[in-house]
């Protein structure tokens, strides 16, 4: 990675040095003990079940279909989706996930056996899948973190997973294994937070996902799909 | 767009709002349906005093160590391949984006929504040099289309439109041959829009909050523009007033929690988006190219000053959606791009008092805005503030002015009082009143229903003030 570069950056920190009325602090700052911590008490004690519960009801507020299956059942469960969006072409990040709970049939020879296309992002393919995001009728993805009170799905961009996945497709549907359910984004946040302190590197790109798009601009009526997909979907596998 | 809203003096433009019987009632609407769900979720998530004290907490050491974190955050982002640019002024932020543009031989160019590039003006410097400049926040797409009508709004900018004027401006401008339901004008945009996401060159972001730990940048939409516009064009540059910034993702989280509450009463909105530097090696979109320009343009002389806490804003409009001068007036009245109180604190202080010297008294001091504010600044305080400075500059306040505390004062002396909404006020004053005039006033208004009756306060109170002050001649 080649470093970036940075300017006219002495100057201007030096103003608000000046304006604070103290030296420039350019290291040794610390984040304090926050007084309180409220975000922590958010479901606090709530069992995974619980949690469950909290993501169907924000589901039906957030105007996104809510599904439980089993890892047996999600193939159908997935088949049975996608027609109900109006079937295919889908894409799919390149996800070992796909092939762990049994979908690798149903991807690779059922659907193309009906004519149900499916591109798998491939970076070697370059700005070829964008226009295949961009055809497609269906974005699928699985959650990375799922959170319970918003309603959201996290999901962290890799070589696979492009971005435009979660974002030109018609319609979107997430796989939620329910192990991924945490109560909030506070969660969220300090598990990414953990892995900077221990020297890793955040992805370019982590999405917070409740929905499908929207917007209140016109009369502040709220007209679902704007920009972004129309529908969404959370199918949840229970047993995972 | 400018900061300053090119329309006339505060007092004509307050006139010519109180008559545009739409937007008033949009604005209402907006306000009271705000109201209701922005307390719905503060109640469902319990103890916001707390929040709101962890959010101010975190704000407020943030300022008192900008320069920390933002040294911090540029090294991340440069380390992570990105460019970081500070600029001092507007011209230096609009230079150095034009030099990108040049250099890019950009044609097109996708925005997504940013106060900050408005306050800057950036978009006639891109337009001076050739490149087309696309909105694309559905409310911004549609001002400007509509020949760049100002906002009024700093979260809903087209507001004060109704569906009939954006389905004619969409037909005069766009083609557009449908109705003026809702869904198919916003399903017209997505249409118009999808292709320029695809074509443009480069895509220019806001910054709801960058990240010091990791030099990442936060974009809050709920239409998923913000994505678009920087998943698919070559270049991203985003700019970013200097005081948007926390230390970890962890108080990025707090804010995020405040401000999608507060702005439009929902938990999360649908795409809460967070960016470290260009695409990562190997990645097949994202920006090849990206840029951070922070920008002080007047925040660091509000620095160590008495009106440090309004950098603590976090842009959510909460102030904004329970001000009842703001329901009474309109967002254009006040002349900036930013209004309500917010804008009332903040416009004196970016643009100057000559041109925004009335701003401060278009208040009822009722605090509301205060009560509202999810990081705690004391807007009220900091508009008496104003006051104070601007009588020392003056000699003394205009009584136009004095008028106008008065009056808008009337019935909302204190924010539980306006709880009630307009309704009670009349009552409250019912004693004094004779034939819909008050006649003897209790408190502050005494000293003025001695020499003149003042009209009672009523539903319409506020514009009834006003035909009285234009029957008695022009106070500015
Ligand atoms: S001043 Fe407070 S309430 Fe108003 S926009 Fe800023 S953060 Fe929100």
């Amino acid at each position: 990675m080649t470093r970036g570069t940075i300017q006219n950056r002495d100057a201007f920190l030096q103003t608000i040095a000046e304006r604070l009325g103290r030296a420039p602090r350019l290291s040794g700052v610390s984040r304090p003990q926050w007084d309180c911590a409220p975000q922590w008490t958010v479901f606090a004690g709530y069992s995974q079940d619980d949690l469950l519960n909290v993501l169907q009801k924000q589901c039906g507020l957030i105007h996104t279909d809510y599904i439980e299956t089993t890892s047996a059942e999600l193939a159908g469960a997935l088949r049975r989706q996608v027609a109900a969006y109006g079937g295919g072409p889908v894409i799919v990040p390149d996800d070992p996930r796909f092939a762990e709970y049994g979908l690798s049939a149903l991807l690779q020879d059922e659907w193309p056996a009906e004519q149900t296309a499916v591109h798998t992002w491939n970076p070697a393919l370059g700005r070829q899948n964008i226009d295949a995001a961009e055809q497609a009728n269906v974005g699928i993805a699985f959650s990375d973190i799922t959170l319970a009170e918003s309603g959201t799905v996290v999901l962290f961009s890799r070589n696979e997973q492009g971005r435009a996945i979660h974002f030109l497709p018609k319609t979107y549907i997430a796989i939620v294994p329910k192990s991924t359910v945490v109560p909030r984004m506070t969660q969220a946040a300090a598990a990414i937070h953990e892995q900077i302190e221990k020297g890793g590197l955040v992805p370019s790109c982590i999405n917070f996902i409740t929905g499908p798009s929207n917007s209140a601009d016109i009369e502040m009526n709220l007209v679902v799909g704007v920009h972004g997909p129309m529908k969404a979907a959370y199918i949840v596998v229970t047993d995972r | 767009m400018p900061m300053k809203i090119e329309n006339g003096p505060f007092w004509k433009r307050v006139e010519e709002n109180l008559q545009n019987d739409f937007m008033r009632g949009a604005v209402a609407g907006m306000q009271d349906r705000g109201y209701v769900r922005r307390l719905g979720v503060i109640e469902e998530l319990g103890h916001w005093e707390e929040w709101r004290s962890l959010a101010e907490q975190i704000r407020k050491h943030t300022l008192e160590n900008l320069d920390y974190y933002l040294m911090q955050l540029s090294e991340n982002v440069a380390k992570r391949g990105g460019h970081v640019f500070f600029a001092q002024t507007a011209e230096e932020a609009n230079d150095y984006i034009r030099r990108i543009a040049l250099e890019k031989q950009a044609k097109k160019i996708v925005k997504s929504k940013s106060m900050v590039t408005e306050e800057i003006n950036l978009n006639p410097v891109l337009e001076a040099i050739g490149c087309q400049v696309v909105e694309t926040d559905l409310g911004e797409y549609i001002l400007q289309i509509d020949d760049h009508d100002p906002p009024s709004h700093i979260v809903g900018p087209a507001l004060h439109k109704n569906k009939e004027q954006i389905r004619d401006v969409f037909r005069r401008k766009l083609g557009y041959t449908k109705s003026s339901d809702p869904v198919e004008l916003a399903r017209h945009a997505r249409e118009m829009l999808r292709r320029d996401y695809l074509t443009a060159d480069i895509g220019i972001t806001g910054c709801n909050f960058a990240i010091a730990e990791s030099g990442s940048i936060t974009l809050v939409t709920n239409e998923g523009n913000a994505d678009l516009v920087t998943a698919l064009p070559k270049t991203q540059i985003t700019v970013m007033g200097m005081e948007r910034i926390v230390p970890t993702f962890e108080e990025m989280e707090v804010l995020v929690s405040m401000l999608t509450r507060s702005a439009v009463g929902q938990k999360l909105t649908s795409y809460i988006t967070v960016l470290t530097g260009p695409r990562d090696e190997g990645d097949a979109d994202g920006p090849e190219e990206f840029h951070l320009v922070i920008v002080d343009n007047g925040r660091s002389s509000i620095l160590g000053t008495e009106f440090q806490p309004i950098l603590q804003c976090i842009r959510c409009a909460a102030c904004v959606n329970v001000c009842p001068v703001y329901r009474h007036i309109g967002g254009h009245s006040y002349g900036s791009i930013y209004s309500g109180p917010i804008g009332a604190v903040l416009s004196p202080l970016l643009g100057g008092y000559d041109d925004y010297k009335e701003l401060p008294y278009a208040s009822s001091l009722c605090a509301a805005c205060t009560e509202a504010c999810p990081v705690k600044i004391p807007l009220h305080e900091l508009l008496i503030k104003h006051r104070q400075i601007i009588v020392e500059r003056e000699g003394k306040a205009p009584v136009a002015e004095k008028l106008a505390m008065k009056a808008f004062r009337l019935g909302t002396a204190s924010s539980s009082l306006y709880r009630f909404g307009t309704k009670f006020a009349p009552s409250a004053f019912a004693p004094f009143v004779e034939d819909g005039r008050v006649t003897k006033g209790p408190g502050p208004l005494k000293a003025w229903t001695e020499s003149r009756e003042f009209p009672a306060p009523s539903k319409e109170r506020f514009r009834d003030w006003f035909q009285t002050r234009q029957k008695g001649g022009n106070p500015s």
